[in-house]
């Protein structure tokens, strides 16, 4: 069976002080292969430990995951992330930091000379392949670190905020190179973000999560995606619907938002 | 008083030339960005150091030092007030037996290094005879004036008077070239005006020390030369820190890395850190002696916990989301070690490794003051003993000198190897 699925999912965090949080409850999830399934949820509801745990970073408390017939247990290279920022290797050149993966595969030296000219290529850095990392702009080195994710040609993308700390101009290029990208490789791709028009534009699917315990509150399936690969994105958000949906995720979570005060209030 | 008015000099040359340069001279240099912010005040990066001022400073330093050490390189009216030599007269006024009479002393003050006998002088009339004698410049005289008197203190004369001013015993009088004070038993004692200037027993001028310099340099010191004595102290601070960054990085690597390595040196490592390998060269000697066993164990500690306390935070110190990029990526943990880990610490390490060399360029010097048969250290000890200061200030000034210059090396070193410094 090719595709990931999570299987009642749970993770708890034991506290040094005896307390433990739920950060996430009874799980399930089924992604075929090549969808693109974006992910939105109030702060601390749990996003970044589901990307952790399927990256293989942190062993859920219970709950079972199977990625193409065999179950996960820690990282590999069949499952790629994409961080925020900060993951690029400083003392490597841009070249270097893409050739990562294959580099420790022992992948011949030409043929990843190949494949990293072509995705540096493919993410319009060409010019700056013998170039430090540091001496990137951000949206920039976030492309190196697409770029590096694809090189190892994993089967899942697992990208948490990964535009978060761009200005909102890379932002929708890099959006439309996701977009992109995902049409062209066929890859499984997970993207968290706290932005409702991201979450609406990169995903097929859409998963909305709520918080203690953390877990999947409503799910969507769109059309955005899919009209915006090669399009100019203005025009998708110009789409009847995308208002819609906007607007009906935004107060939901929003309401989700209150909760959570109202209840710290409560406590408090 | 006269170190009020070194300081005094001192803080006239840094107002002065800070008025003269900034307002005259940099007037006319060109702007750059910085100079066209407004707030530099409490903007650091806005504080460059001025060039101008550093040579001052450095230049005026060599001024104090040679104005109170009558350099020979300054002109003469720029030396603080000399400390007298020549001939001095003054008279004293001996009385007994309800009888007094004059007589004059003549005293010679000469230079230290010139060996002067008492000059002859006419006995003169009456019962007090004139006197004389030789002093060395720097020090004072008893004058046993009444010793060739007709009648002497022994007699029952005392002197009462000198130049005709009244004095008592334990008094002093001022005269042109110095002072005269009557011991507590009669005797005159004769202080010529030691001037403003230093001693060169105490502090040699520039050029004195230029000139032992070169004699060091031609003839070593201690049956070694002088680049022998440098060259012991630096061999015995890279032996010593290359054996401690050996040990100690894989150490603060295990450190950083395991539980076990962690929870078992971490006692040893926090307690070894506060004390000073200074504290350490009495038992070193007691255990090795003094001879390079001994100091290159010394320094090897010096270096060992320093290291070994960088490579630990070096490895601490890396984001995890390289350690997760990297396993995402397929590296193996030795591959990460090697891609990732020892890389992303280097920064650390290099500035352990900086002060790790400065602190043993320290320890080494104290270490040698203690006991050694050659070294800076040793140089500037012996040559304390034998009152050789101008030796000691050129061992100073070497040692000074080395050590800015190991790490300006490192500094060197370190743009050179880890360029991403700073840059994550
Ligand atoms: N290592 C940990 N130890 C204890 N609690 C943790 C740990 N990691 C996460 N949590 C808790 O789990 C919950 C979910 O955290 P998580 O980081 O997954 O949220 P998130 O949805 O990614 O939030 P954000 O949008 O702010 O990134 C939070 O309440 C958090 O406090
Ligand atoms: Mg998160």
């Amino acid at each position: 069976m090719s595709g990931l699925s999570i299987q009642d999912l749970s993770m708890r965090f034991e506290l040094p002080n005896g307390g433990s949080v739920q950060a996430l409850e009874n799980v399930s999830l089924e992604l075929k292969a090549g969808e693109l399934m974006s992910v939105l949820g109030p702060s601390g509801c749990g996003k970044t430990t589901l990307l952790n745990i399927v990256a293989g970073f942190l062993a859920q408390t219970s709950g079972k995951l199977v990625l193409n017939g065999h179950e996960i247990s820690g990282p590999d290279a069949e499952r790629g992330m994409v961080f925020q920022k900060g993951a690029l290797f400083e003392w490597m050149s841009v070249r270097e930091n893409v050739g990562f993966g294959p580099s420790m595969k022992g992948t011949p030296e030409k043929e990843k000379r190949e494949t990293v000219d072509h995705l540096l290529d493919v993410v319009g850095l060409q010019d700056f392949k013998e170039k430090a990392v540091y001496e990137l702009s951000g949206g920039m080195q976030q492309r190196v670190a697409l770029a590096r994710c694809l090189a190892n040609d994993p089967d899942v993308i697992l990208m948490d905020e990964p535009l978060g700390a761009l200005d909102a101009l890379t932002r929708e290029k890099m959006q439309s190179l996701v977009l992109k990208l995902w049409k062209e490789t066929g890859k499984t791709i997970i993207l968290i973000t706290h932005s409702v028009e991201e979450a609406l534009l990169l995903g097929e699917r859409l998963i909305v999560m709520a918080p203690r315990p953390g877990r999947i509150h409503k799910e969507y399936r769109l059309p955005f995606a899919e009209l915006g690969v090669g399009a100019d994105l203005r025009e998708v958000k110009k789409h009847p619907d995308f208002g819609v949906k906007r607007d009906e995720i935004l107060s939901m979570i929003w309401d989700m938002e209150e909760e959570i005060m109202g209840r710290t209030e409560d406590a408090a | 008083m006269t170190g009020l008015f070194v300081l005094l000099i001192y803080v006239g040359m840094f107002v002065g030339a800070y008025f003269v340069v900034t307002k005259v001279v940099q007037s006319a240099t060109a702007k750059d960005y910085t100079s066209l912010k407004t707030v530099t005040f409490g903007d650091e990066s806005a504080v460059r150091p001025n060039r101008i001022a550093g040579v001052v400073s450095i230049f005026t330093l060599f001024l104090i030092w040679g104005m109170f050490t009558g350099s020979s390189l300054l002109p003469g009216f720029l030396h603080a007030p000399a400390p007298f030599v020549g001939t001095a007269e003054f008279t004293y006024t001996a009385e007994a037996n309800g009888e007094r009479d004059d007589a004059t002393v003549t005293v010679i003050v000469h230079p230290r290094e010139e060996k002067t006998d008492a000059p002859e002088v006419e006995l003169g009339d009456g019962f007090a005879k004139n006197d004389s004698a030789a002093i060395a410049q720097w020090r004072t005289g008893l004058i046993r004036v009444d010793s060739n008197d007709e009648i002497t203190k022994s007699d029952g004369a005392e002197v009462v008077a000198i130049n005709g001013q009244p004095i008592s015993r334990g008094e002093t009088v001022k005269i042109d070239s110095g002072t005269v004070t009557l011991s507590d038993k009669g005797t005159p004692n004769y202080a010529p005006s030691r001037g403003w200037q230093m001693e060169p027993l105490y502090l040699p001028p520039p050029e004195a020390v230029w000139t032992r310099t070169g004699k060091v340099l031609s003839e070593g010191f201690r049956s070694f030369t002088l680049f022998e004595h440098l060259g012991y102290s630096l061999f015995r601070v890279v032996a010593g820190f290359l054996l401690g960054a050996l040990v100690g990085i894989p150490l603060g690597y295990a450190m950083g890395l395991s539980n076990w390595f962690r929870g078992w040196f971490d006692p040893i490592v926090e307690f070894m850190r506060p004390v000073p390998p200074l504290a350490l060269i009495p038992l070193v000697i007691i255990w090795f002696g003094i001879g390079e066993t001994g100091k290159i164990i010394l320094l090897f500690l010096a270096a060992l916990w320093i290291m070994a306390i960088a490579a630990r935070s070096g490895v601490s110190g890396v984001n995890i989301s390289k350690v997760h990029a990297a396993y995402s990526l397929g590296a193996s943990k030795s591959q990460l070690m090697r891609y990732v880990i020892i890389p992303n610490s280097l920064p650390e390490i290099f500035t352990g490794a900086r002060v790790a060399m400065g602190v043993c360029w320290g320890t080494v010097v104290a270490a040698e003051l203690v006991a050694a048969e050659q070294g800076a250290g040793m140089m500037i000890m012996v040559a304390s003993r034998f009152q050789n200061t101008d030796i000691v200030i050129l061992g100073i000034i070497l040692i000074g000198v080395i050590g800015f210059g190991i790490d300006m090396l490192m500094r060197y070193a370190e743009r050179l190897l880890v360029p991403w410094k700073g840059k994550a």
